[in-house]
């Protein structure tokens, strides 16, 4: 079928679109490279120095380093506990097991705000709030439906007879699980924790709840900086947050393009 | 056999039947995350539908409020108005998109998707900060605007709906492109074909044909898109400025500093059910999980 002229026009209006989805973004990067010590785009005369406060500030740097101990633990726990579920929900049989899964998945729908208050009203009587295990597991609780998605896409291309054989051959339950269905759902589970990753290394509305001084991640310092709108070390930050976005986007492609393969063997 | 086969063997042998189906059904695997989903996000939530009633004087007080106070009406309208038009912009835009993506050359759409993907990913905070930059009285829009001298006074885009808006639909784009992508792709594209075969022009092939057949898709688009904003807190709470409020950051004011737990409660319960709701009429045009997972892969 030939392409009409709406066609011709809407490819263009798309291409244009997409650019407007992702050019704004680049626009931390000359402001990150101001001179100035306020927020501005530079004008002929660019300096690194924001970066330099971005790398040798106290704050900021304590802020990466906790951002990073949340995310990997929220990763670990949300990956472990995720991809049990999924291989528990793909494993009954009952009509109960899709109601469970929706149900499981609410996390990911209910608004962030509600979630930031459920988390803010049960921490405060438990004495989580603005602790380390709080935002961990406020964020695990977050993040542990998308490793069950991700997982339960992989599970859905494994084949149960082969899990039947391991164990009729005499492999235990743990070492079918070990040697059988984790290397087959690999790509999944490794998707996931990527994603759970992210989830809570970005995550500020729930953050902005049960966090206070003690904790106070990337995102936290982020919003602030933001806020008070003054300080380019905030454009450094963005600069470096994006880098890191385009690395785990790498990462990320390169893993589902082994995914594709691995199911296009199975 | 390895002896410890042998023993854990026994172990399951010697329990109950009803333990032992449960052991070796899943729902051992499915139980921690259950409990915690439970316990502690979904006990919390029903305490505050809870509180929703009984906070500060049992009775439904709080949702008296909608009527009778003003300002809790503005933000209602405010709220409302704004995710609708997000909602119709982005899925417009969306359909634009997927289209595309569906029509173009392999090696077209694989860039297309990555640059939806990238776009998707960026931090919300990152975009944000970006509106900021671009949208100030002195940021780039405006100074390259009139440096060109196409305005005389900066055009006002910040801490007004405008600002609002934009940033929400550039946030929500990619969002309603996934669904609308996935009832695209289904398609049979054989239909078209026998449409233009029997002299339908490609105008009529797309009004009468095409358009019906995604309906699934953009109602699941809209859908999720209004759901998504209507909880949507960080870019209205810094590109409206203060000036544009809306449910979830008037929430927060109430939670963090006038501790009005009652009021922050009801808006929530209203919020949720809402939310609800909608999924509820999502469900029946499109499986969630196939909404959900495309969001994810």
């Amino acid at each position: 079928m030939k392409a009409g002229v709406f066609a011709v026009l809407n490819r263009w209006w798309a291409w244009l679109l997409l650019l407007f989805l992702v050019l704004p973004a680049l626009i931390a990067i000359p402001v990150s490279l101001t001179p100035k010590r306020f927020l501005s785009m530079p004008k002929g005369e660019y300096s690194l120095r924001h970066f330099e406060k971005l790398f040798t500030s106290a704050d900021w740097m304590s802020s990466f380093g906790q951002s990073a101990v949340i995310a990997t633990a929220t990763s670990l726990l949300a990956t472990i506990l995720g991809t049990l579920c999924a291989i528990g929900l793909w494993r009954i049989t009952s009509r109960w097991s899709e109601v469970v899964r929706a149900f499981l998945l609410l996390p990911l729908i209910i608004p962030q705000i509600i979630s930031a208050m459920a988390f803010y009203r049960l921490w405060i009587p438990l004495g989580l709030l603005d602790s380390y295990p709080g935002l961990i597991l406020a964020h695990t609780i977050l993040a542990a439906p998308m490793v069950l998605i991700t997982v339960s896409a992989s599970l859905a291309n494994f084949d149960p007879r082969l899990e039947q054989a391991s164990r009729n051959l005499g492999a235990s339950r743990w070492t079918t699980m070990k040697r059988v269905i984790l290397p087959s759902i690999r790509p999944g589970v490794y998707a996931g924790a990527l994603f759970a990753f992210i989830l809570s290394w970005d995550e500020i509305v729930v953050t902005l709840f049960i966090s206070k001084f003690t904790v106070y991640t990337l995102p936290r310092r982020m919003w602030n900086g933001i806020r008070e709108n003054t300080d380019p070390t905030v454009a450094a930050a963005a600069v470096v947050l994006i880098a890191v976005t385009l690395v785990a986007f790498a990462v990320s492609a390169i893993l589902s393009r082994r995914r594709a393969l691995s199911e296009e063997h199975a | 056999m390895d002896p410890a086969i042998k023993s854990r063997g026994d172990i399951e042998l010697k329990a109950s039947p009803l333990l032992r189906s449960l052991t070796t059904s899943g729902w051992m695997l499915v139980a921690p995350f259950l409990a915690l989903v439970v316990f502690l996000y979904l006990g919390p939530i029903a305490n505050i539908l809870w509180l929703s009633v009984t906070e500060p004087d049992p009775g439904l007080g709080n949702y008296a409020m909608l009527v009778e106070n003003e300002t809790m009406g503005r933000i209602l309208s405010t709220t409302l108005r704004i995710c609708l038009i997000t909602t119709i912009l982005s899925v417009l835009f969306g359909y634009s998109i997927a289209y595309a993506m569906v029509h173009a050359s392999e090696g077209n759409r694989r860039r297309m998707m990555a640059l939806l993907l990238v776009s998707f990913w960026i931090s919300i905070l990152v975009r944000t900060f970006s509106w900021l930059m671009l949208l100030g009285n002195r940021g780039l829009v405006n100074t390259t605007l009139q440096d060109i001298g196409v305005i005389a006074q900066p055009i006002v885009f910040m801490r007004n709906e405008l600002g609002v808006l934009i940033g929400m639909v550039h946030y929500m784009i990619p969002y309603a492109v996934l669904p609308l992508l996935v009832s695209m792709q289904t398609l049979d594209t054989r239909v078209m074909a026998a449409s233009r075969n029997l002299g339908a022009s490609g105008g009529q092939t797309f009004r009468r044909i095409y358009l019906p057949l995604t309906k699934p898709g953009i109602v699941a688009a809209a859908l999720l898109v209004f759901i998504l904003s209507l909880g949507f807190y960080v870019t209205p709470a810094i590109l409206g400025g203060g000036k544009v409020l809306m449910i979830a950051e008037y929430i927060s004011v109430q939670l963090l500093i006038t501790l009005k737990w009652g009021t922050a409660a009801m808006l929530g319960a209203l919020m949720l059910f809402g939310v609800l709701a909608m999924l509820w009429i999502m469900s029946r045009f499109m499986s969630l999980g196939r909404v959900f997972g495309g969001a994810a892969s």
